[in-house]
């Protein structure tokens, strides 16, 4: 049903319509209204047979879902950043044991500095925890992406994870055509767990392995990860004959057919960036973009295909490898090995910097042009970071740069440390 | 940019936590749907406190809306607390066309706004004492719903019935009742001196 409210509000509904058995969450900014208002529709009675469980931390609400998913249940779960973070190590056992748990990612940056605000840094520093990562563009996609995870999860026995932007969706009032409960049972059968932990017939999962068959063990993590390349299509597919509409998928271009410069980023961004594409289109720029739905498994044979035949390649991401630059950037170089073009790494929005359409044009003019350093910052502030760094070079102690720059930008005053 | 966007229009609301700022513009972007706009509502996602400066943005438009950036150059503001006026830059990237509707007893001469006047459009610059309406209507000077109806006549991009429905959805009862008594106020109230300025 079509409705203007919040994305948290239809993603809450929209989860309780896949009729989770057991949801566990720990609330943390901005996933807090996905898990009140489930925990709200499961209080009124929309959602029988489901046991919503108060825990104390998230290390605990994964564990719980560890322990949920193992006995047969469907599970449920939502978290952000630092919560992200607490989780990491159940994490690896969730998706070591096969286990098809969901779990929303309400994107946002993880401290210190400490930071409520958007970008990817928590679900980018999880990418490598073996969990499927899909990463939607609009609140509707995230709705969308919720049904088809639960689909994708069981298929596969693999856990699931969907990445909204935190606030800049979670918290943006929309029209969203929410899936009717109907035809979400119908998509979306119940659990038909492929192992189960039952007293009456004991077995145990999660052997310790040595050195014998551990990579084994390991290798068919990355095969259903592999395999995961062909289903995340196909439910699609499935979704889009039975709801409608196009969502989800692995990539997704926009006027990226004759494009020259092809701008690739994930998430909620991209609808500024594809009303910049628009202007400059206008102009006869022959630029386009492209959307990565599916970061994990990531799919190389399809970036290459999509990327292969421009000039330049321009991989704007919310996040950053401290150390190197570009995450999203240096999986892009991966699948384009060996082709001649030029490549720039963006970092944008970190902290929940805005991204404005006139900071794009300026950053899309000067990748055109071939004035782009091949790892960029927009918007940055380099006078501040300039002084910072001479106040260190003379003999200034680390540790206060956090309030040196808030000082700097005389946001808070003080001394400097 | 602006335009290929014909039928955008940008509203930037400012207020201080718990006068419902953020509120205001979900009760915008319902009413615009409603109404077959398509609507984006958002929080400027700051550390909400009670009595902090908050802002919120709501674009209507009559086709799908892709940007997620915040409101820089506002069409309309509204401004539910004119204290910030000494606090906050409330006219930032506010055009010489833009709507203005303050809530506020006195008049722009006494609130030491008299540029504002000369620069933009004084027709579409009003102060009204929204709160002082709530208060009639609701028993609480929460200049909420009074606002809206307020910018319905201002700007005449919502009917007021549009707003009261969507008052009346997210308040039940007496609460609802009372916000869309406020809005139905204040949209009269504005509508007449509109009005009064056009034959003026």
């Amino acid at each position: 049903m079509l409705r203007q409210t919040e994305g948290s509000a239809a993603v809450a509904e929209t989860v309780v319509s896949c009729r989770p058995e057991v949801v566990c969450a720990y609330p943390i900014s901005p996933q807090t209204h996905i898990v009140e208002g489930i925990s709200d529709l499961v209080r009124a009675g929309e959602l029988e047979h489901c046991e919503y469980m108060m825990v104390e931390s998230e290390f605990a609400a994964m564990s719980v879902c560890i322990g949920a998913s193992a006995a047969g249940a469907r599970t449920y779960t939502a978290t952000a950043s630092q919560g992200l973070l607490y989780m990491a190590e159940a994490l690896f056992n969730a998706s070591g044991l096969g286990l098809p748990i969901v779990m929303t990612v309400a994107n946002r940056a993880i401290g210190a500095p400490i930071n409520i605000w958007n970008d990817h840094s928590d679900s980018m520093s999880q990418r490598d925890s073996g969990w499927i990562q899909l990463y939607a563009e609009t609140n509707q996609e995230a709705v969308d992406l919720h049904v088809q995870a639960f689909k994708l999860a069981e298929q596969l026995s693999l856990p699931v994870m969907v990445c909204m932007d935190g606030f800049i969706l979670t918290h943006a009032y929309e029209r969203i055509d929410i899936p009717e409960r109907d035809a979400v049972h119908s998509f979306l059968p119940p659990f038909e767990p492929n192992q189960v932990l039952d007293p009456a017939d004991p077995m145990t999962i999660g052997a310790m392995v040595g050195p014998e068959a551990y990579t084994e063990v390991k290798y068919l993590a990355h095969a259903k990860q592999m395999q995961a390349l062909d289903t995340i299509p196909a439910v699609a597919e499935e979704f889009e004959a039975a709801f409608g509409r196009p969502s989800g998928g692995l990539l997704r271009g926009y006027r990226i057919e004759d494009a020259e410069t092809v701008v690739v980023a994930l998430g909620s961004v991209l609808g500024t960036i594809e009303d910049t594409i628009d202007e400059m289109r206008e102009e006869g720029v022959r630029i386009g973009a492209m959307a990565i739905k599916s970061f994990r498994p990531f799919p190389l044979g399809e970036v290459r295909e999509a990327l292969a035949g421009a000039e330049r390649v321009l991989v704007l991401e919310k996040a950053l490898a401290v150390g190197v630059g570009g995450i999203v950037s240096a999986n892009v170089r991966i699948a384009l090995s060996g082709i001649q073009q030029q490549g720039y790494t963006v970092i944008a929005g970190l902290g929940g910097r805005p991204i404005t359409g006139a900071s794009l044009r300026q950053l899309f003019d000067d990748a055109i042009a071939d004035r782009l350093p091949p790892l960029t910052f927009l918007d940055m502030d380099w006078a501040r970071v300039e002084s910072e760094l001479k106040r260190l070079a003379e003999g200034g102690r680390s540790g206060a740069h956090a309030e040196n720059i808030l000082r700097e930008a005389g946001i808070v005053a003080g001394r400097s440390h | 940019m602006e335009g290929a966007k014909p039928n955008r229009f940008e509203v930037r609301i400012h207020g201080r936590g718990g006068q419902g700022v953020v509120t205001a513009a979900e009760l915008l972007s319902v009413a615009a749907f409603e109404e077959g706009h398509h609507a984006q509502a958002f929080p400027s996602f700051g550390s909400e406190r009670t009595g902090a400066p908050v802002v919120s943005f709501c674009r209507l438009d009559a086709v799908p809306i892709r940007t997620r950036e915040p409101v820089a150059e506002p069409d309309a503001l509204i401004v539910q607390d004119p204290t910030l006026l000494h606090q906050v830059d409330l006219f930032s990237g506010f055009g010489p066309d833009g709507y203005l509707l303050l809530n506020s007893g006195r008049s722009f001469e006494e609130l030491g706004l008299e540029d504002l006047l000369q620069r933009h459009r004084p027709e579409r610059l009003l102060a009204v004492p929204a709160g002082e309406i709530a208060r009639r209507n609701l028993g609480r000077p929460l200049p909420n719903a009074a606002l809206l109806g307020g910018f319905a006549a201002l700007t005449g991009r919502l009917r007021l019935e549009s707003v009261q429905d969507a008052i009346r959805k997210r308040f039940s009862g007496r609460a609802g009742e009372g916000n869309a008594a406020a809005a139905a106020e204040c949209f009269e109230l504005v509508s007449e001196r509109v009005g009064g300025m056009a034959r003026a």
